[in-house]
């Protein structure tokens, strides 16, 4: 069996103010996956991905890429493998131009020339972008600097994107656009999200971290059903939509108006 | 908001100018200005070569005399000073319309009038013919340090988004009902300036990290340098010598 493309065994994180970030987390995601990391605000969600590129050197525990050790010589090595798109694009798109931008990762690489064209077109092409490779990022739809964000990750050739929070702010056509684009992609995916339907529809496991452990982890139908679970860790779907772990379809109950108890009108 | 207060500089086209390499057109622009600037402001006749010099670019350029009017408007307040020393000047005075205008000041408003505004039609015929991206390249091309051209392009990428925000932090003020009245109804404002001190550096950040995911390790990756043709090279320089020229000739004349 070949290695899992992210296997982390053990790992403990504490900031140094003594909080405690991380404690014993063991996650293998395979080639091929696509899974999704719940978790109320604070779980530690953004503390274990930024382990999975290195930016946080693991405390304690380990962290493998594809069989590669995270250390401080795998580092760079690391990083390209593991492809973090952050929740604004703002932070991530920082050059003038969206091609340059998506060139910033590969020529960190080291590619040039002809290489780095078709790496950046090949990129640009994945997520239906092409044409606005010389626009400057501030002149793009927030569904469109999204999918150049993802562009950007893409062009570094990555065993894994990790991304954090994908549909926030983005109206319901733009997500059904990044919905197509992420499938399309053939690439080994994690999904950070409050968002549990879109974890229902894109990822079949789910992973569900509090308090910096992990406390659940199946297949996401399963324990987006189990709304005990769900409702001790914070998380819920939309009010009124119920899961039967084996239908395949998630039940909307008519509304009924519920009587205002907090006195709001 | 999102519409590009830097980006709104460049004008669409593809004339001559727009297609010389942004390092020649940088070079040029700087060394006319530097002629215009050493020319004695008794040569009034140098300043109307220069002038009938940028005319000439501008028509190249395509840009629209209307175009070229809307961008001076940001040499208004240098005019206001620049009237205003006429008034306030020392040293002889004349009689000009019935005011006893300083003979000085009078000088002084000719020489800053006529400098600032050649000036500022040789920016704007070089903002209206090179995209940012590519007087970044320009800079870079000219061996100005990575730093200074990163810092540039940064704030370029930036500087509408912070902006932004700030508007949305008046909206916000706005909407809770706050009003300026008087100099204390600024103090929200000065309070405002420090709370986008802190974003704008959580934002440094979380750029820093985004950047270091990708592989950053310190230094922006060098851009591939284009060089200029040779003859642009050569059109540049004869256009700045003949300035200089002029200047030269102005100076004799004294």
């Amino acid at each position: 069996m070949t290695a899992p493309v992210i296997a982390v065994d053990g790992l403990d994180f504490v900031y140094p103010d003594g909080t405690a970030a991380l404690e014993g987390i063991h996650l293998h995601v395979h080639r091929g996956e696509r899974i999704a990391l719940l978790g109320p605000n604070g779980a530690g969600k953004t503390t274990l991905v930024l382990h999975l590129n290195g930016i946080h050197l693991p405390q304690h525990g380990t962290v493998d890429v594809s069989g590669l050790r995270l250390d401080a010589d795998s580092l760079m090595e690391i990083r390209r493998r593991v492809g973090i798109v952050f929740q604004d694009p703002d932070d991530q798109l920082f050059m003038t131009t969206v091609r340059e931008d998506v060139e910033f990762g590969p020529r960190n690489l080291g590619l040039i020339g002809a290489e780095l064209d078709r790496r950046v077109d090949r990129a640009l092409a994945a997520v239906e972008v092409g044409d606005l490779a010389d626009r400057p990022p501030s002149h793009l739809s927030f569904g469109q600097k999204r999918r150049v964000a993802i562009a950007g990750v893409l062009a570094m050739d990555p065993e894994i994107i990790i991304l954090d929070e994908p549909t926030s702010n983005l109206d319901p056509a733009s997500r059904r656009e990044l919905t197509a684009t992420l499938r399309s992609l053939d690439v080994t995916q994690m999904i950070v999200t409050h968002d549990l339907l879109y974890a229902l529809e894109l990822c079949e496991r789910t992973v569900i971290l509090d308090r910096g452990s992990i406390v659940a982890d199946g297949p996401t139908r399963e324990l987006l059903a189990d709304t005990d679970l769900l409702e001790r860790h914070r998380l819920a779907l939309p009010a009124g939509v119920r899961l039967e772990s084996r239908s395949g379809v998630a039940e909307v109950p008519k509304t009924e108006p519920e009587p205002r108890k907090n006195g709001f009108v | 908001m999102a519409g590009g207060h830097v980006h709104a500089l460049f004008r669409h086209g593809d004339s001559a100018l727009h297609r010389v390499a942004p390092q020649v057109k940088i070079v040029a622009a700087f060394g006319f200005v530097l002629a215009v600037v050493v020319t004695p402001r008794e040569a009034f006749w140098a300043f109307g070569l220069y002038l009938a010099t940028l005319a000439v670019l501008i028509a190249i350029a395509g840009l629209p005399p209307g175009y070229v009017a809307r961008r001076m408007v940001v040499e208004i307040p240098f005019l206001i000073v620049a009237v205003l020393l006429p008034l306030f000047g020392s040293g002889d005075r004349i009689e000009v319309l019935g005011m006893s205008l300083s003979e000085q000041g009078l000088w002084d408003m000719w020489n800053l009038l006529a400098k600032a505004t050649l000036g500022l039609l040789t920016a704007i015929v070089l903002g209206a013919t090179t995209q940012v991206p590519d007087l970044l390249k320009g800079l870079d091309a000219l061996h100005v340090p990575g730093v200074v051209t990163a810092i540039i392009s940064f704030m370029v990428r930036y500087v509408d988004v912070i902006l932004g925000e700030f508007s949305r932090m008046q909206v916000a003020m706005a909407s809770r009902g706050h009003e300026v009245r008087s100099v204390m109804g600024w103090r929200p404002y000065a309070k405002t300036f420090g709370a986008m001190f802190v974003r704008t550096y959580e934002r440094g950040e979380r750029v820093y990290l985004a950047m270091a995911s990708r592989g950053y390790s310190g230094t922006m990756p060098a851009s591939l340098r284009v060089p200029a043709p040779a003859a642009q090279w050569v059109a540049a320089f004869g256009l700045v010598a003949a300035a200089w020229l002029v200047a030269l000739l102005g100076w004799a004349q004294q």
